[in-house]
């Protein structure tokens, strides 16, 4: 069985108070819980401080571009569905640069568990505003205050009827490693969005003012109500709701697919014989 | 003998169903057989053409000459018709096109009402069409009978049969409408395959092993997505239509490092989109072959024709410095031979490989006495179960004498996979040190690059080594300026040098191509663009400039006889 020391990876180049580093040791305990070893399961990811993160514990690796880990993670769970993947990116790689894959990824339905670490603000490009940013934040490039509304992850995800939508927070590891573990159990896109303080630059979502604000799902609600459930991730404000908010049992895009219900594409072995009359159909 | 039947009308009139029906006809009857395309990006209408050029001996191009035409419309009666031959024929319907020119040429045969006579309906006016063409030419009508059989088993028999009835209807009224045609083509002896460019990179795609492709649709690389869709539940194959060329390459990448081998294809707008992921590729050493279907740009440019200019786009598109293969096949079997080498070299020094084409080659047929799949090679580079468990250690990035670090599939042993779009240490961790920095370009481009270099094949020569006037070309120009060597070689010296292995520039260690170049006294370089982009690649790697240029970028092909008129005035 891995142990925590087993997951012991880089030194970690975060801010101190970062809350990627909560994030990092609570995802590193849920993997001890599930009883994972370092070479069962691939982290890919795309660029931002929350791209850091597979560096920072121990396991298979594809560090990529800027918001394209969606379509790597895509690739390696069809020529591989037996490997457990995870996407882990942030909200400017997840939402702005790669919206696009994501909102596919989430059609696609294919068995990819996504951690967005969503802090609210560019920080590796240092403190410009991100699609989640709230409406009218002034920021360097953006004196004005932003213009565009802010992004709903939440909302959008159960519009695409994506098959996990969940929201955790940083500062409640408890919530976060339960939420890692029904994401894992779930077959079908996980989209897990976790609250995330940016200390270093957004002033506005602290620590403080995300505890203010976030309370657990009560046990008896319904994740399978879609429309329920809409209605759940339109609360942001006073009120933030963290737990499992939209859950469905859609076919993911592996089991979709006949030429792997056998055995995953990486042991298909090539034969050139068994493709002799390859060329018939051309006489 | 050597004929040219030019099928031609509005998208959506049957032309292409004609075509293709009479191509495989003349084949099977043991024909050399050469077909080209002419189409404009719409769906129906616009003026189109399907020609068939069929003859005893190997054809490798396009003509101009047209010996029989089938018209549809009206454009094709005022355009078409001027390239038909002095003893050649124009069949068409007078009452589809409501007017009957006088002339020995014009055969009116009533496709449409002889359909629904004999074949009840009026959409087998095409099957009517292709009777008639048999008929001209006095050719054995079993064969066609054998295609519209087996085209219609679906449909039943009595389709069938009505297929059978208006094609026989067709033959017979041009038999007896054309007493005084001279056309004659009795079935030869062995029948032959006929195979298109872009389905011969699809069957090496398959041939190599590949078990993943991701693309978005665009023309003309859409042919090798939909081939390996075909063949995807017989061979094993994951064929993902992906939201844009980004997603595209992405995915191949990341199936491509999950441990099977992955390619994508696109044009120039297209690949555009991917330029990103071809730098990912080559950072993180991971092997991808890419198609790249040239298509005359920039922007959108002519979707459905032709053009050579996107080489100087492979050869160095993409930030950085790092390795890359690039292959430009010339004809079907070059296609097959070379993706194959592409998939094979792509793993084996783990560089992105490309294979680029255009419409042209895209869309021509060439007939062959057969492919041997036995010169295919397929040599699994990757570390898998059993090699891995073996090893203490691994390291993904490792610096070897080679540069080629060990490639192994995670989840297979309990050693990790690691690599980084970032510049990374051996382990595949981030870094920031020069130390680092300088081993990682040693190894992944310095030391690379010789290795493949040594296995770049030379040009092909055609003709002989001390020729005078020597005719070079790359990619699809090949067939042409053959064929133009062959019309030519009887009053002139001249030879041709052909380009199919482009990048790394083949070396002269095996064949001194600059020596033959250099003792010529004419060297022309001809391509199907307007800055010469091949010449200025020959100038760059080895200091050799061509006495002279021909470059066509209208998006149409060279045809034998407008290179031919191209080359009379340089060499008179």
């Amino acid at each position: 069985m891995a142990t925590l020391d087993d997951y012991k990876g880089q030194t970690p180049a975060w801010c101190p108070g970062c809350g990627n580093f909560s994030i990092l040791r609570t995802f590193k305990e849920a993997l001890v819980e599930l009883g994972l070893e370092p070479h069962q399961f691939t982290i890919v990811s795309g660029i931002g401080q929350a791209a850091k993160f597979p560096h920072y514990l121990k396991c298979n690796t594809f560090n990529g571009l800027h918001g394209r880990s969606l379509p790597v993670a895509t690739g390696l769970r069809l020529a591989n569905h037996e490997m457990l993947v995870f996407a882990v990116a942030g909200d400017g790689d997840c939402y702005g640069e790669g919206g696009n894959h994501l909102m596919h990824a989430m059609r696609k339905n294919v068995n990819v568990k996504l951690f967005v670490h969503d802090n609210q603000v560019y920080g590796l490009t240092k403190g410009q505003a991100s699609p989640t940013t709230h409406e009218g934040t002034v920021t360097k490039n953006m004196p004005f205050g932003v213009f565009s509304e802010q992004l709903n992850p939440m909302a959008l995800a159960v519009a695409l009827d994506c098959s996990f939508v969940a929201r955790s927070f940083s500062g409640d590891p408890e919530h976060l490693r339960s939420i890692v573990r029904e994401a894992v159990a779930h077959k079908g896109f996980c989209l897990v969005d976790i609250l995330q303080p940016c200390v270093s630059f957004n002033k506005l979502n602290t620590h403080e003012w995300y505890r203010q604000r976030v309370y657990h799902i009560e046990p008896e609600y319904d994740p399978a109500d879609r429309v329920k459930a809409f209605e759940r991730s339109l609360e942001w404000g006073d009120r933030i709701p963290i737990g499992v908010i939209y859950r469905n049992s859609r076919l993911s895009l592996e089991e979709r697919i006949p030429m792997i219900h056998e055995r995953p594409l990486v042991k298909q072995s090539h034969d050139i014989a068994k493709l002799c009359d390859i060329l018939k159909e051309f006489y | 003998m050597d004929y040219s039947i030019r099928i031609c009308g509005e998208a959506g009139q049957g032309i292409q169903t004609v075509g293709d029906t009479l191509s495989r006809v003349f084949a099977r009857n043991g024909y050399h057989v050469f077909t080209h395309q002419d189409y404009e990006s719409r769906i129906r209408g616009g003026h189109n053409f399907y020609q068939v050029r069929i003859a005893d001996r190997p054809l490798t191009a396009a003509c101009d000459r047209i010996d029989i035409l089938i018209a549809f419309d009206v454009e094709s009666m005022e355009k078409d018709a001027l390239f038909v031959a002095e003893q050649g024929q124009i069949i068409y319907d007078s009452t589809v096109l409501k007017q009957k020119p006088d002339g020995r040429k014009f055969l009116d045969i009533p496709f449409t009402s002889l359909a629904i006579e004999h074949g009840g309906s009026r959409i087998m006016a095409n099957t009517v069409a292709t009777g008639a063409i048999l008929g001209l030419l006095g050719m054995d009508m079993d064969i066609l009978f054998k295609i519209i059989s087996d085209t219609f088993q679906k449909k039943g028999d009595d389709v069938i049969k009505a297929n059978v009835a208006a094609a026989a209807a067709g033959y017979d009224f041009a038999v007896k409408g054309c007493a005084s045609c001279s056309f004659s083509a009795a079935a030869r002896a062995e029948q032959k395959m006929l195979i298109a460019g872009i389905d011969a990179i699809g069957v090496g795609a398959l041939a190599s092993g590949c078990k993943f492709y991701a693309a978005y649709p665009m023309t003309p690389s859409t042919g090798i997505m939909n081939y390996l869709a075909g063949k995807s539940q017989e061979f094993g194959i994951i064929v993902e239509q992906a939201e844009d060329e980004i997603a595209a390459i992405n995915m191949a990448l990341g199936a491509s490092f999950g441990g099977v081998r992955a390619m994508t294809a696109s044009s120039g707008g297209g690949f555009a989109l991917m330029v990103e992921g071809l730098s990912l590729a080559a950072m993180t050493e991971t092997p991808i072959v890419i198609g790249l279907g040239q298509r005359p740009g920039p922007a959108t440019g002519f979707p459905t024709r032709t053009e050579q200019a996107e080489l100087q786009f492979a050869l160095y598109t993409a930030h950085g410095e790092f390795p890359r293969i690039i292959f430009a096949p010339g004809d079907p079997e070059q296609a097959l031979y070379l993706t194959n080498k592409a998939f094979d070299l792509s793993e084996k020094y783990q560089v992105p490989a490309f294979v680029i084409f255009d419409q042209y080659l895209a869309d021509t047929q060439w007939t062959y006495a057969g492919l041997d799949l036995n010169r295919l090679v397929y040599t699994d580079y990757r570390l898998r179960a059993d090699s891995l468990s073996g090893l203490s250690e691994y390291k993904r990035h490792a610096y070897t004498e080679t540069g080629v670090s060990p490639l192994a599939v995670p989840g297979q042993s309990r050693h990790i996979v690691v690599t980084d779009s970032d510049e990374h240490d051996e382990d595949g961790h981030l870094v920031e040190d020069a130390e680092t920095r300088k081993k990682m370009v040693e190894k992944r481009l310095l030391r690379k690059m010789p290795l493949i270099q040594k296995e770049i094949a030379p040009p092909m020569l055609y003709g002989a080594a001390d020729a005078e006037i020597v005719l070079v070309g790359w990619g699809s120009t090949y067939g042409v300026i053959k064929e133009a060597v062959d019309e030519l070689s009887g009053k002139q010296s001249v030879a041709m040098l052909h380009f199919s292995e482009i990048f790394p520039f083949p070396g002269t260690d095996g064949f001194d191509f600059l020596g033959l170049l250099r003792n010529a006294k004419k060297t022309i370089c001809i391509e199907q663009n307007a800055m010469g982009q091949f010449a200025r690649l020959v100038r760059a790697e080895t200091g050799f400039e061509f006495s002279a240029a021909i470059n066509r970028y209208d998006g149409r092909p060279f045809t034998v006889e407008n290179l031919l008129g191209e080359l009379h005035g340089h060499i008179g």
